[in-house]
């Protein structure tokens, strides 16, 4: 390891909420995390534009608050922009002049080009040329896709372009897909346009299994997850040698306080990342994964043991 | 509206412009499309003989470009673009911000048409592609409804070509990674969905299983049609309920619509299926073509005819037809 020591240890940034929370539940969880040891914090609806329990106004106010309290925020943006609605919405908060906006989907890189921005992991940034591109629109910050390896990583951060920093997602459920069809709704057999927000009564998700009882999936309204939750810990010596600059946690309904807390020990160094993994494990709804950066089924488990690191 | 068929070789191409097509859609033999399978597509040398044999019929052809390259493998990419320039092409369908760049910069004569694994739902994207590589026609990802087709090409600076028929995907193409969650391998990355290399039969004292990738999608009892194991139609358990979770084995059928698509200023009907047999593209093509010239004989009074129906429910999967998204209230 001692080669990797002397780069810095990436920041620990808090990916947006991805499901449907009460008011409530939100207030207390930014209240949590404006205590917590994250360095950036993404806030918005990244997932369905019908949820409405917090407003654009209302995450300005907790973004004010977690910015006293010392965070960078940064707003995040829908990843499906269908309706002339969403884009309106779009545009307030590419305008809102405060704080670096995270685009998810190429029409919010439109309407941002020209002004520094970041692009979220439902970007398709797989090689050099394209984040080239982006980094002369004002691209500051990539979130490598879920689904690539770290050799992919390693020949990416050669050609990084200068004043771009890199995020990889560290822990959370993996997104997978997203669609016109609500799969909430869909298996409480509502229509979409009368989905009764659904989507609320599952703060981690829908669970999908197979028919013979293997987690396999999370539905999130139109949003599918993985049912496993990735973690990358173990991996955080290579994230260093690799120059990684955040790494990213993406919350969930319970324990993401402590998933904080380990994250941050293990960059101390106060915590050995294999020994803060294991606790880890202990708060993921269906298990652990981490194929997709290994070169293998994203599903897969190989870095656990550290074998890999 | 153009008919644009798809042609996973030399056979499906001479079906598709014997039968209709005003243009066929190809791709080259490896990962740079997202129709890589075995056996599938063409050599540098067929296409020669598939344009030469298209050009004379007036049919264009079109190759999808349509993976996206990673730096390790980017090279591959741009030979492709670069022989498919050589190869005088009509149109080159891309998805990748630096495939596009590419061809733009080293091919400012190519047409570029950005494929539906390019994602683009809004104008705005639209907008950026348009903008940055000169692209002309964009594919649509097939979640909108007709209403916001409709919309975004009132607002487009580009011609907008929409999917007509075939399989059906329900995810956003290009942001879905279903595949590779399960095998290591997706449409962006490797080209293809589900791949058979990774799918299991199983017979059991019950029937059949299908699995991909070791995950249980299917479990057939004795004598129940067995279908492909493609990832997001599988049979599911939520709660207590065993489904169809994410969609039913079913394909996209439009064909009621055509008069809407028409009035929304759809510029191309897509037809799926380039890794099918000539005998589908032959049969597709040969329905849609009739209905296209029926429609625009008299567009006032156009009906799917029943006997088109029936021969297209006949090559669906699952033997049944939807319209998707562009229909409300399958969302």
């Amino acid at each position: 390891m001692s080669a990797t020591d002397t780069r810095p240890a990436p920041r620990l940034s808090l990916g947006p909420i991805t499901y449907y929370w009460p008011k409530d539940k939100v207030e207390d969880f930014y209240a949590m995390v404006a205590d917590a040891p994250v360095d950036i914090v993404y806030l918005g609806e990244t997932v369905c534009s019908k949820r409405n329990q917090v407003r654009f106004e209302d995450w300005l106010a907790i973004g004010e608050r977690l910015e006293a309290a010392g965070k960078e925020v940064a707003l995040s943006t829908l990843a499906l922009l269908e309706a002339e609605s969403e884009l309106i919405r779009l545009r307030s908060i590419c305008d809102n002049g405060r704080w670096l906006v995270e685009a998810n989907d190429m029409g919010a890189v439109n309407l941002l080009q020209g002004r520094p921005f970041a692009v979220g992991h439902s970007v398709n940034v797989y090689n050099d040329r394209t984040l080239a591109l982006l980094a002369r629109q004002g691209c500051k910050r990539w979130v490598l896709p879920v689904e690539l390896t770290h050799e992919t990583l390693a020949d990416m951060q050669r050609s990084r372009p200068e004043g771009v920093e890199t995020e990889v997602l560290g822990y959370g459920r993996l997104p997978l897909a997203y669609s016109a069809r609500c799969f909430t709704a869909r298996a409480r057999n509502l229509p979409k346009d009368d989905c009764r927000y659904a989507c609320i009564d599952d703060p981690d998700g829908l669970l999908v299994s197979t028919q013979d009882d293997n987690r396999f999936l999370a539905l999130n309204g139109i949003q599918t997850q993985s049912a496993r939750t990735m973690n990358l810990l173990p991996e955080l010596g290579r994230m260093r040698a690799l120059g990684v600059d955040i790494l990213r946690i993406s919350p969930q309904a319970n324990g993401t306080d402590k998933v904080i807390d380990l994250f941050h020990r293990a960059l101390d160094g106060e915590l050995d990342p294999i020994e803060a993994s294991t606790s880890l494990e202990h708060l993921m709804p269906a298990g652990p994964c981490d194929g997709y950066w290994h070169g293998g089924a994203g599903m897969d488990v190989q870095g656990r043991t550290g074998k890999a690191a | 509206m153009e008919l644009v068929c798809p042609a996973g070789n030399l056979p499906s191409l001479k079906a598709a412009v014997d039968n209709g097509a005003n243009a066929v859609y190809t791709g080259f033999r490896d990962d740079t499309n997202a129709r890589h399978f075995a056996g599938l597509n063409f050599t540098p040398e067929k296409l020669t003989e598939g344009i030469r044999y298209a050009r004379r019929k007036g049919v264009r052809v079109f190759i999808a470009l349509n993976t996206y390259p990673q730096p390790g493998g980017y090279s591959r990419w741009q030979e492709a673009v670069d022989r498919a320039a050589d190869l005088g092409v009509d149109a080159l369908i891309a998805a990748d911000i630096g495939v596009l760049e590419y061809a733009a910069q080293h091919h400012p004569e190519l047409n570029l048409h950005l494929s539906v694994q390019g994602s683009a739902t809004n104008y705005e994207a639209l907008r950026f592609y348009s903008d940055h590589f000169g692209v002309r026609r964009a594919v649509l990802p097939r979640v909108l409804s007709m209403s916001q087709i409709r919309h975004v090409i009132e607002h487009s600076p580009v011609e907008v070509e929409v999917f007509a028929f075939g399989s059906l995907c329900v995810m956003v193409e290009g942001r879905c990674i279903l595949s590779s969650y399960a095998t290591g391998r997706s449409p962006n990355t490797y080209g293809a969905c589900s791949p058979a290399s990774h799918v299991e039969w199983q017979e059991t004292s019950d029937g059949l299983d299908t699995r991909l990738g070791g995950v249980l999608i299917q479990r057939h009892p004795k004598g129940e049609n067995v279908g492909y194991p493609t990832l997001c139609k599988g049979t599911f358990r939520v709660g207590d309920n065993i489904y169809h979770a994410i969609e039913d084995p079913i394909s996209l059928n439009a064909m009621e619509l055509l008069p809407e698509l028409a009035s929304a200023g759809v510029k191309a009907l897509k037809i799926e299926g380039r890794q099918r047999s000539p005998v589908y593209v032959a049969q597709v093509t040969r329905v849609w073509r009739q209905a296209l010239d029926a429609f625009e004989r008299s567009p006032d009074d156009f009906r799917p005819r029943p006997d088109w129906t029936a021969e297209l429910g006949k090559v669906s999967e699952g033997a049944q037809t939807t319209l998707g998204a562009y229909h409300r209230p399958w969302q």
